[in-house]
C-alpha cells in the first residue's frame, strides 16, 4: 500500500462553516484523496479517532476555555504540520466577541464563563501554538485550502 | 443490564458537539443527560447595536451548515419590523437558495452521518467501491451534495454564508442561463433520490414515541418560509403569537435551554413536517413518493430520515418549477428605512422550526433579540426518546459499546445540530 497523508480535522469555537466547505469539497475530490489521504481524526466523518503521528493537523475555531487550549497543545505535539482553517482559527473572530463586549454586557456572561470554566479571553490559535499555514476566509477560501492541502501531500511525499 | 454509567463524551458525525451521560442503577433509568459540548459564543449578546444591515450576515455566522436558514430567518425579522416587503423575484431566489439548502444539508445527514450505520461501518470514507451497493450510495452522496451545493452557489453566490443575500434582495443576481443549468443537474438526481427514500422505507430502524406531538411552520406550497404554526394536537398559531407558547426550561448541564411549547414536548424537524404538511409537498413528490406517503403522521422518530429523504425529492420537484417560472429582471435590493421596530421571523430550518425575535431603535440598531433554534426545541425530545429506549431494551443491553452505538444512532435520527445551539440564551441557575 503507498504511503498516505496522515491527516486530522479539529474543530473548537466555531460555526463549522469550514467543516461544511471540506464535506462539500469532498463531492470533486474524493475519488483522488482516498488514494492519498487517511483522515486519522474527523469527528465529522467517523467515530474512531487517532490523534497520534499526524502529518498535518486541520484546525478551525478559537480557542475560549482552557480545557480547549490543552486539547490544542495535544494536537500540536502529535502533528508535524498545523494549519489554522478559518477566521476564527486565524484572527479569533467571530468566536471572539465576547472580547469586545463593554462592562455591562460582560458581566451579563460572567457567570457563564465561571460555571463552564472558560477562559479570560478568546484566542486565535497562534497566541498558544505555532502555526505552520493559515487558510483565511469565513468560510474558509476553498482555493487556499486546496493549494495549501497539495503543497503538503508534495512536501511529505504523496504521489 | 442492571448498573450503567456511560459518558459519550463525543457524538460523532452530527453537527458540532455533543454528549451524554446515562445512568441505570438496579435496573432503572435513573437519568439522560443529552448535552451541548460546545462552549458559548453569544450571539444573542454580540447582535445588539449591530445595524439592521448587517444583521443577518452576521447571524449566519452561528451555524455554517445552517447558515443560509439564519440569513432568511433574520432578514424576514428585520423587514418584518420596518415595514419592508420583498419583491416576488426576491422571494423566488430565497426559496431557490433554501432549497439548496435542504437538498446539500439533508444529503449530508442522511448520506455522511446515517448510512454508515446501514452497513456496519464508521464511515462513508469506508464504503468499498468494489462492492455494488456501496458503491452506489458512495457516488449517491457525493452527487446529491453536490446538486444543492451548487444551486446554492449560483444563487447565493456560496452555499455557505450566502454573500449575495442581503435585507431588501440580493446584491448580486444570477442570469437566467446560469439558473437553467441547474434544471439538468436536479432532475439528474430524482431517480438517486428516490433510491435513497426506497432504502430509508424499508432498512431504518424504529422506535416509537406515542405521546409526542409535532410542530411547524407551514404555507401551501411546503416552501419551509413561510406560513403559520401548526401543532399535531390539531391547534393553529399565527406567526406572530409564536413567542408566547415557548415555555423555557432551564437545563444547567449543557449550558443551554430546552423548550416545551403550548404546555407539552413537541418534536420539529422534517418528521414533524410529513406528519403535519405531506398533502402540501410538490405534486410530482407526491406522485413519485406516494406509497411512502403513506407512513406520515408516523410516531417512529426514525422516520425523521425518511422524511428527510422525501423533502429532498420536494426541494428538487420545486427548484426545476421555479426556476422553469422564473424570469430575472434587474432589481437592486430595497432601500431600507431605519425606524423604531419589533419583527417575527418564523421559518423551517432543515432542522426544524427557527425563530428570531428583534427589536429596532429609531436609529436602525438592534435593540435586543431572541433566537431560538430547533434543536433547542428538541432537546427533551431527544433526551426523552434516548430514555425510551433504554427503558424498552433494559432487560437486552448487554455491553457498553452497544448502548453507546444505539444511542448515537437515536441523536442522530434528530440531526441535532449543536453549533447553533451554542449561540447562547440566558440561563438560569440551579445553585446545588
Amino acid at each position: 500500500m503507498s504511503k498516505k497523508l496522515r491527516v486530522g480535522w479539529f474543530s473548537f469555537s466555531c460555526s463549522e462553516d469550514s467543516t461544511i466547505i471540506f464535506t462539500e469539497l469532498l463531492n470533486d475530490h474524493y475519488e483522488e484523496w482516498r488514494e492519498k489521504i487517511e483522515f486519522c481524526s474527523a469527528l465529522v466523518l467517523k467515530k474512531k479517532s487517532e490523534i497520534e503521528n499526524l502529518d498535518v493537523a486541520f484546525v478551525e475555531g478559537a480557542i475560549t476555555s482552557v480545557a480547549q487550549e490543552e486539547k490544542l497543545l495535544t494536537i500540536r505535539s502529535a502533528s508535524k504540520k498545523l494549519v489554522a482553517v478559518g477566521a476564527c482559527a486565524c484572527v479569533g473572530m467571530p468566536a471572539g466577541q465576547r472580547n469586545n463586549f463593554d462592562d455591562k454586557t460582560k458581566e451579563e456572561i460572567k457567570n457563564v464563563l465561571i460555571r463552564f470554566q472558560y477562559a479570560d479571553k478568546v484566542k486565535r490559535l497562534a497566541e498558544i501554538v505555532t502555526v505552520d499555514d493559515q487558510v483565511p476566509g469565513c468560510p474558509m477560501d476553498e482555493n487556499a485550502f486546496l493549494k495549501i492541502l497539495n503543497k503538503y501531500l508534495k512536501e511529505f511525499g504523496i504521489n | 443490564m442492571h448498573n450503567l454509567d456511560l459518558t459519550i463524551a463525543d457524538i460523532s458525525k452530527i453537527e458540532g458537539k455533543a454528549s451524554c451521560e446515562i445512568k441505570i442503577k438496579e435496573g432503572k433509568v435513573e437519568s439522560v443527560k443529552f448535552a451541548i459540548a460546545e462552549y458559548k459564543r453569544f450571539y444573542t449578546q454580540a447582535i445588539k447595536d449591530k445595524d439592521i444591515s448587517a444583521l443577518p450576515q452576521l447571524a449566519a455566522r452561528i451555524c455554517g451548515t445552517c447558515s443560509n436558514a439564519h440569513l432568511s430567518c433574520a432578514a424576514k425579522a428585520v423587514e418584518a419590523a420596518i415595514g419592508l416587503t420583498v419583491s416576488p423575484q426576491t422571494m423566488a431566489l430565497r426559496k431557490l437558495l433554501n432549497y439548496g439548502l435542504m437538498i446539500r444539508d439533508h444529503a449530508l445527514h442522511l448520506c455522511v452521518f446515517v448510512l454508515p450505520d446501514f452497513f456496519s461501518k464508521d464511515s462513508i470514507l469506508e464504503f468499498d467501491e468494489n462492492e455494488k451497493e456501496e458503491h452506489k450510495y458512495l457516488d449517491a452522496t457525493f452527487m446529491l451534495k453536490a446538486a444543492g451545493n451548487n444551486l446554492s452557489k449560483t444563487v447565493g453566490g456560496r452555499s455557505v454564508h450566502a454573500p449575495y443575500f442581503t435585507v431588501g434582495g440580493f446584491t448580486k443576481l444570477p442570469t437566467k442561463e446560469e439558473l437553467n443549468k441547474h434544471i439538468n443537474e436536479l432532475a439528474g438526481i430524482r431517480n438517486t433520490v428516490l433510491d435513497l427514500i426506497d432504502l430509508f422505507a424499508t432498512r431504518d430502524f424504529t422506535l416509537k414515541m406515542e405521546s409526542l406531538t409535532y410542530s411547524a411552520v407551514s404555507d401551501s406550497q411546503y416552501s419551509f418560509l413561510d406560513g403559520d404554526y401548526y401543532i399535531s394536537d390539531g391547534r393553529n398559531i399565527q406567526a406572530d403569537k409564536y413567542g408566547e407558547y415557548l415555555e423555557r426550561i432551564a437545563i444547567d448541564y449543557p449550558q443551554a435551554s430546552g423548550y416545551k411549547f403550548g404546555g407539552g414536548i413537541t418534536m420539529v424537524g422534517a418528521l414533524a413536517r410529513l406528519n403535519l404538511a405531506k398533502n402540501k409537498l410538490h405534486p410530482d413528490t407526491k406522485k413519485s413518493a406516494e406509497r411512502y406517503l403513506s407512513f406520515f403522521p408516523s410516531n417512529n422518530i426514525f422516520h425523521n430520515n425518511l422524511a428527510q429523504a422525501i423533502e429532498i425529492l420536494h426541494a428538487v420537484d420545486s427548484a426545476i418549477d421555479i426556476i422553469k417560472n422564473l424570469k430575472i429582471t434587474d432589481e437592486k435590493p430595497m432601500p431600507l428605512v431605519r425606524k423604531e421596530g419589533m419583527g417575527i421571523g418564523l421559518t423551517e430550518a432543515p432542522r426544524g422550526t427557527l425563530y428570531y425575535r428583534l427589536e429596532i431603535g429609531s436609529t436602525g440598531k438592534i435593540a435586543s433579540g431572541q433566537i431560538v433554534v430547533p434543536t433547542s426545541r428538541n432537546q427533551i425530545v431527544i433526551e426523552e426518546a434516548i430514555k425510551k429506549y433504554l427503558e424498552d431494551n433494559i432487560e437486552r443491553l448487554d455491553n457498553k459499546e452497544s448502548v453507546e452505538h444505539e444511542v448515537e444512532k437515536i441523536v442522530r435520527a434528530f440531526d441535532p445540530c449543536m453549533s447553533c445551539v451554542s449561540h447562547f440564551l440566558k440561563v438560569t441557575w440551579i445553585e446545588e
